[in-house]
């Protein structure tokens, strides 16, 4: 590994070393260029994680202080954890279940195709998946998803062969163990699935792709990463010319530390990047950072989500392998005669009996919620991914008076569902409880949305600068040498989960950071 | 052996000194049911013992009621529910406003029951119960649980969760991932063979 001094402003500082960051730190590695890597969280290996549900949450979790505002129900259920993301190396691959769609062609262009709506700040991405799809190829290759380059799909578990029967009965086509980012077969030197479950804690195996033992370490081999953990970064500071200098963080011993950057990449997840550019406010920039359009840390998306589970007279036992063990594409498309503009994905999702209980009705307590718990072996469950409507007022703030361990003002995610979110919400769970129902269950319940894995959209990307944050390669409209390389980038988020579309953007941004440096264009 | 954070079988005579008896900390003890079937296989014996750092006896076996009542399984043996109460005692233990908290909501059930809330009779127990949802202490009580009942090798022997794979024998490819009979198997281009090596 390398080191670099403190004021070597010829180094790249990427923030965050998840799907967008680490992806994006291997990347540049490989072409030459000279990377710090600041990640605020340790290093596990899939030796230290553990197979226990509230043990893992613990060590990979983000748990610094955050508020939450707004009428979504994470705000009721869970006012101090509005997403459940990682702090850890590898930021939330570690804890992702590592389904990888890629996005569908209507959905980069929603303002054309489901035209305005009331309360909808749409846009279009000024991308096309034509654009996208040789780097989707690469993200794919690079991940090892299964059902491409000929990579077999996963076997089903007792979870699947029940959500399968249920869907099929009820006239579903698409249905099938899905593309996912583990591997099915041995390859790139880490083994086939054991089907262990737990995929939400770390794989054990790293079967799982995570950025964790793939690029972190690729990039370290090329000697020309330098990984410091530990590091949570505070601000990002420039120069009279508008330019990004460097970064100062506080490392583990909560010392304030200076790193200087010829270019600031951030992906910290879609809560702490806005976090950090309003932080980073200065007499020049007020707003904070690449907020000249105002949308930084607004139009705040995190999934039209909730959960179906239901009981049976047999046992499931949907904990045994993968945690997301296939998925039903049918309700992807956009029809609007369904009372609704996009689409929602249906895939299965299994959790212990110590989350079950924590997430099937939070605050329930009584006779109807241990009758359900006391069918916990006989249960089967699935998740609704579903496009939610950017809206202006759904945003990432600054905490007036709440402040974190290191003195910041926390960041406050508020979130209204709008109209079009509920419709869908509505029918996901209609047709969850059909699937079921249809494959023998005694019971079906809807389960509100967990505290957001996916969260998107408070820097977007825009073919303008009065629109968003950031133009087409994830670069601020306002600041040439910074880019936005996470999720927070989507300038939509679409039904599909996001971490391949963040992979693929992070392997082009790569290509175009090299070229404007080597043109000396940053 | 199983590794209980309350102590069972032979460890579970109670062991207090002088010094304790004296702060009038309380013991819950009890006998593993005998329909607890897959708990008794995790012990060694039947007798079960909590030393509490902080509650007398009273305010530990009305809290363990308490969350009978707010998470009702009937079959769920009482060394289970004990967890909680031992979670709650802990907190007390650092905690003055919990400590307050707790003795002072089981104080509460006592006066509301004119009497001890323990002695009454099981439906105006519950009726009291149902009376104190949403307060302070009663979140407290369910919120503790929510954590503390379900999150053991105890629970999870009850409920059929297997907990652990890791270290109960590994991944579930050779032992039963897809043992489901009851429903026909999905066909392979749907879901394929697994690769076995």
């Amino acid at each position: 590994m390398a080191t670099y001094q403190s004021n070597d402003d010829s180094v790249v500082v990427v923030i965050g070393s998840g799907a967008g960051g680490g992806t994006l730190a291997n990347e540049l590695c490989q072409k030459g260029i000279k990377v710090v890597l600041l990640e605020a969280g340790k290093r596990e290996s899939p030796e230290s994680f553990v197979n226990d549900e509230w043990g893992s949450f613990g060590q990979l979790a983000w748990l610094d202080k955050r508020t939450t505002s707004g009428s979504w129900q994470v705000a009721r259920d869970f006012s101090g954890l509005p997403a459940w993301i990682c702090k850890t190396v590898g930021g939330s691959t570690t804890h992702w279940a590592g389904a990888s769609l890629r996005l569908q062609e209507h959905e980069f262009r929603i303002r054309s195709v489901y035209g305005p709506m009331k309360g909808v700040n749409m846009l279009d991405w000024p991308l096309t998946l034509k654009e996208l799809e040789p780097y989707y190829t690469r993200a794919e290759d690079k991940l090892g998803v299964t059902r491409t380059n000929g990579i077999p799909g996963l076997p089903g578990n007792n979870n699947f062969k029940v959500f399968y029967n249920g869907a099929t009965k009820v006239g579903y086509k698409d249905c099938h163990t899905g593309r996912m980012a583990i591997n099915s077969q041995p390859r790139h030197g880490r083994g086939a699935c054991q089907q262990l479950g737990f995929c939400f804690q770390g794989c054990k195996t790293g079967a799982k792709w995570s950025t964790l033992y793939t690029e972190v370490p690729a990039a370290e081999k090329t000697g020309r990463l330098e990984l410091r953990t530990e590091c949570h970064a505070a601000r990002i500071e420039h120069d009279d010319k508008g330019k990004v200098t460097g970064v100062v963080y506080f490392d583990k011993d909560k010392k304030e530390q200076r790193q200087k950057a010829r270019a600031v990449c951030v992906a910290g997840n879609s809560i702490e990047t806005p976090r950090l550019l309003l932080l980073s406010k200065s007499n020049k920039f007020p707003d904070g950072l690449a907020n000249s359009s105002g949308q930084v840390g607004r139009n705040y998306q995190r999934h039209t989500t909730g959960s179906v589970y239901a009981t049976f007279d047999q046992q499931v036992r949907m904990w045994r392998g993968t945690t997301m063990a296939g998925i039903v594409t049918d309700e992807a498309r956009n029809d609007p005669k369904r009372g609704f503009v996009g689409g929602y994905e249906l895939e299965t999702l299994a959790v212990g009996l110590p989350f079950i209980v924590a997430f099937l009705k939070p605050g329930a307590w009584g006779r109807e919620f241990t009758e359900a718990i006391d069918n916990y072996a006989n249960m089967a469950g699935l998740w609704i991914v579903g496009e939610d409507m950017p809206q202006e007022s759904n945003r990432i703030t600054l905490h007036t008076t709440e402040k974190d361990q290191f003195g910041l003002p926390v960041p406050n995610v508020h979130y209204d569902d709008h109209p079009n979110d509920v419709a869908m919400r509505a029918h996901a769970y209609k047709q969850g409880a059909a699937i079921y129902l249809a494959a023998g269950a005694k019971k079906t319940y809807a389960v509100p949305p967990y505290p957001s894995t996916h969260n998107l959209g408070t820097c977007r990307m825009s073919g303008t600068p009065k629109d968003g944050v950031v133009n087409k390669w994830g670069q601020a409209h306002d600041i040439p040498n910074l880019f936005i390389s996470d999720g927070s980038q989507f300038t939509t988020g679409a039904a599909e989960n996001p971490t391949l579309t963040i992979v693929t953007l992070a392997i082009r941004q790569a290509e175009y950071i090299a070229k404007q440096m080597s043109a000396n264009a940053i | 052996m199983l590794t209980h954070p309350i102590r069972v079988g032979g460890d579970a005579t109670p062991g207090l000194s002088r010094r304790e008896l004296l702060q009038g900390a309380g013991v819950l003890f009890g006998t593993l049911w005998v329909s607890s079937g897959a708990l008794l296989a995790l012990a060694p014996s039947r007798a079960w013992a909590l030393e509490l750092k902080t509650f007398d006896a009273n305010t530990g076996k009305s809290l363990l009621m308490l969350t009978r009542n707010i998470y009702p399984h009937d079959k769920l043996d009482d060394a289970v529910y004990a967890l909680v109460v031992k979670d709650l005692d802990a907190e007390a233990g650092t905690t003055e406003a919990t400590k307050t908290l707790l003795t002072g909501g089981v104080a509460g059930l006592d006066k509301a029951s004119g009497g001890n809330w323990l002695e009454a009779p099981r439906d105006k127990q519950a009726a009291l119960v149902k009376s104190m949802a949403g307060t302070p202490f009663f979140e407290k009580v369910r919120g503790k649980a929510i954590t503390s009942l379900y999150n053991n090798e105890l629970a999870f022997a009850y409920f059929g969760y297997e907990g652990n794979a890791w270290r109960k024998g590994g991944g579930y490819l050779t032992r039963g991932f897809n043992d489901l009979k009851w429903l026909p198997n999905p066909p392979e281009k749907a879901s394929p063979k697994p690769f076995l090596g």
